[in-house]
């Protein structure tokens, strides 16, 4: 690695080398290496979590990059169990850029605080020579309350089954049809969503949540083969039983991507013990009828993803590599 | 009229039990043949399908894959990319080309790393996505890095076709269009100068099914004729494959050896004439073209025709463009695997020095590639 390349933020492989052989090297310590969604301290009872987000266009069928700085930083604690209470917000502005267009981030940022039941209570703002940037780029920084503790996806068994939560891939396949001006006549729009209502109803209902894991760049494909191997496992997945809508199938065959490794922006994969599994799907099916139990765990092939076809073959799940996807968050 | 939708391009070309009952018939057919059957799929995409969809895990011992050079990205050779990176690098430029051939390796380092040191470097999914990037930047000239076979030199054409009627002045090509057959024949005609033959090991063709569809199959009614090859043309889906195999099957046991199409739903024997008449009024073969790992096959590429040497990159850019060739990695076998010679786990630094995030060898860029194909789908199970 000599230069950053696009490839390096791909959410696959090159971007957890970037990661681990740069940012953890200099960075290490316990709480670091667990490599969660969000980081848990103060003895269990807070996560903590920043993201920063540029997306291109910056409104797009479903969402725009406001709910998307709110629901990827509150998702990252909601995958940890806890409640989004309080977030920073941060945004670097190109000179020239529309002020009612910022109003309606912002109103939009708004909305989705709302739905989390979270406040921004500190701020930072910083204007750049055009050019500087692609127009605005926001960070958020979160704290959350944990609810429910001992969620990790390093503790994943063979008592464990594998769930997502609905139909994947459709913020990736929305921004990518948006950006190749693909003129479809779909229903399509990214899944772009808070997770903490459904997670709060997991952890109300007194199911047994050993992992949770919202399915961002680099996709389901990114978070199954992250898990495989922090856990020690071999997840096996049943390709029949993946929930893909009919447009985001499309948007791969005209493309020639993997829905598995497309973005979601409101959708997460869950790892919960056999004997609550079917439980989890009810309480997942209130919110999306598309979630689905995807895969368990074996000894067979360990840090690996077995998928299965229908008509009897295997292969690997890899995780992604390259610059499969230009950036889109 | 009803809409066709995308889904009704592969649904039911997936379906299970269909796959299932094609590798029971397969299974029973293969037992009457006399001696093994390698088959060879010349494209790339092909390659990818075979492999993502386990095809070899339902085959029985005796029907063997055999991964041709059909990957437009694969046979690219270094002195190419090599020209696109200098082109990308002048300072006036915004070179685009199709996805993954920013990711190949020339001398200098590939498309990827030009951009990162500034070079303008774009990717479409169309060619004619050049014509809006012209229209945005008036002030710079667009060099459309040509690649593909039959399949995308249409759209090339298409592009030459509109810049012309539209007197856009800002759009140039690099042309590096390529065909079928030509490579086909090589596979069993050449002989290496040391053994006086490669062996070639093929017993007949899967022939793409998009290059048919603007070529139409007649491209291929030497290779049964005059080869004693038989040829399928076989459409992408795993229907399409374990259909086409078992037809390949047949013709072995029924003693026959022709030209078939599995995929009729599009392609025909004459093609798409329109197009045909587009690459023809503004391409013309080029006596030589360098396939990377191949060497140099006669009449196997196209270049622009005389008249329109004004929007010829390669021309208008001709001294600062690099004539000399470039060897290849001395590690690197993806010559011998584009011959269907070997398979990408025979090569030394396959998977070790050479993995998609720091390919060494083309094969190992594309998606289409066998060596990435082998590398994505592991064909460990």
């Amino acid at each position: 690695m000599k230069t950053i390349t696009l490839a390096h933020g791909n959410g696959g492989q090159e971007n957890n080398e970037l990661i681990s052989k740069v940012f953890y090297k200099a960075f290490k310590n316990d709480i670091l290496d667990k490599s969660e969604d969000a980081a848990v301290i103060e003895d269990g009872n807070l996560a903590f979590s920043t993201d920063s987000f540029t997306v291109s266009p910056l409104f797009f069928n479903g969402a725009d990059i406001g709910k998307l700085a709110i629901c990827g930083t509150c998702n990252d604690l909601a995958m940890m169990g806890a409640k989004p209470k309080y977030l920073t917000c941060s945004v670097i502005i190109e000179e020239g850029f529309d002020k009612r267009t910022l109003d309606k981030i912002v109103k939009s940022m708004k909305e989705e605080l709302e739905v989390n039941g979270a406040i921004i209570v500190s701020g930072d703002t910083k204007v750049v020579p055009r050019g500087s940037v692609d127009k605005i780029f926001i960070n958020t920084t979160g704290i959350g309350e944990i609810q429910y503790k001992g969620i990790s996806s390093n503790n994943i068994t063979s008592e464990d089954t594998i769930l997502v939560s609905r139909d994947i891939g459709a913020h990736g396949a929305t921004i990518f049809a948006s950006r190749e001006g693909i003129d479809m006549n779909t229903n399509l729009k990214s899944d772009c969503a808070s997770l903490y209502p459904q997670v709060k109803a997991l952890i109300d209902a007194d199911l047994k949540i050993t992992a949770l894991r919202d399915a961002t760049r680099g996709g389901v494909s990114a978070v199954l083969n992250e898990w495989a191997k922090q856990s020690n496992i071999c997840i096996e997945v049943e390709e029949a039983s993946i929930p893909i809508s009919d447009e985001v199938t499309g948007i791969c065959e005209l493309l020639g991507f993997e829905a598995m490794a497309l973005a979601n922006e409101g959708t997460f994969v869950l790892a919960i013990k056999n004997e609550d599994a079917q439980k989890a799907l009810e309480i997942l099916k209130q919110t999306n009828e598309t979630a689905s139990i995807i895969g368990s765990v074996s000894a067979e092939h360990l840090g690996k993803v077995v998928l299965n076809s229908a008509w009897g073959t295997k292969r690997f799940l890899e995780l992604p590599t390259g610059e499969l996807l230009p950036r889109i968050c | 009229m009803s809409q066709l939708k995308l889904k009704d391009l592969y649904d039911g070309f997936r379906d299970p039990e269909t796959i299932k009952a094609f590798k029971k018939i397969i299974e029973e057919d293969a037992k009457k043949l006399e001696k093994p059957i390698n088959i060879m799929e010349v494209c790339g995409g092909h390659t990818h399908t075979i492999m993502k969809y386990g095809i070899p895990q339902l085959l029985p011992s005796n029907i063997n894959f055999i991964h041709g050079p059909g990957c437009p990205v694969c046979i690219m050779p270094k002195e190419r990319i090599d020209h696109a990176y200098i082109l990308s690098m002048q300072e006036d430029v915004i070179l685009v080309t199709l996805g993954d051939m920013i990711k190949v390796p020339g001398s200098n380092g590939s498309l990827q790393d030009a951009r990162s040191k500034g070079a303008d470097v774009r990717f479409v999914y169309s060619p004619m996505d050049c014509i809006k990037i012209a229209n945005e930047n008036p002030n710079k000239k667009v060099i459309f890095f040509a690649i593909g076979f039959e399949t995308t030199t249409p759209m090339t054409a298409a592009l030459l076709d509109v810049v012309i009627k539209q007197d856009i002045k800002n759009i140039y090509f690099h042309i590096n269009h390529v065909t079928v057959p030509e490579v086909m024949k090589e596979l069993i005609d050449s002989r290496d100068e040391h053994v006086d033959s490669y062996n070639h090991q093929i017993d007949a063709f899967l022939g793409p099914s998009h290059v048919s569809v603007i070529s139409g199959s007649k491209i291929y009614e030497e290779f049964p004729r005059d080869y004693n090859k038989p040829v399928v043309v076989a459409g992408f889906e795993p229907v399409d494959v374990m259909q086409s195999i078992l037809m390949i099957i047949k013709q072995f046991i029924e003693n026959r050896c022709e030209l078939e199409i599995e995929y009729k739903r599009l392609v025909s024997y004459e093609g798409n004439i329109k197009a045909q008449e587009l690459i023809n009024k503004y391409f013309k073969k080029s006596s030589l073209f360098k396939w990377r790992g191949l060497g140099n096959i006669k009449d196997s590429g196209l270049k622009l025709r005389d008249e329109y040497l004004t929007y010829d990159a390669e021309h208008i850019y001709k001294d600062i463009l690099p004539i000399g060739e470039i060897e290849d990695h001395k590690l690197c076998i993806c010559g011998d695997i584009l011959r269907g010679m070997a398979t990408p786990p025979e090569c030394t630094i396959f998977g070790t020095a050479c993995k998609p995030s720091t390919p060494i060898g083309s094969c190992m860029v594309s998606s289409e590639g066998a060596c990435a194909a082998y590398y994505k789908y592991g064909n460990l199970l």
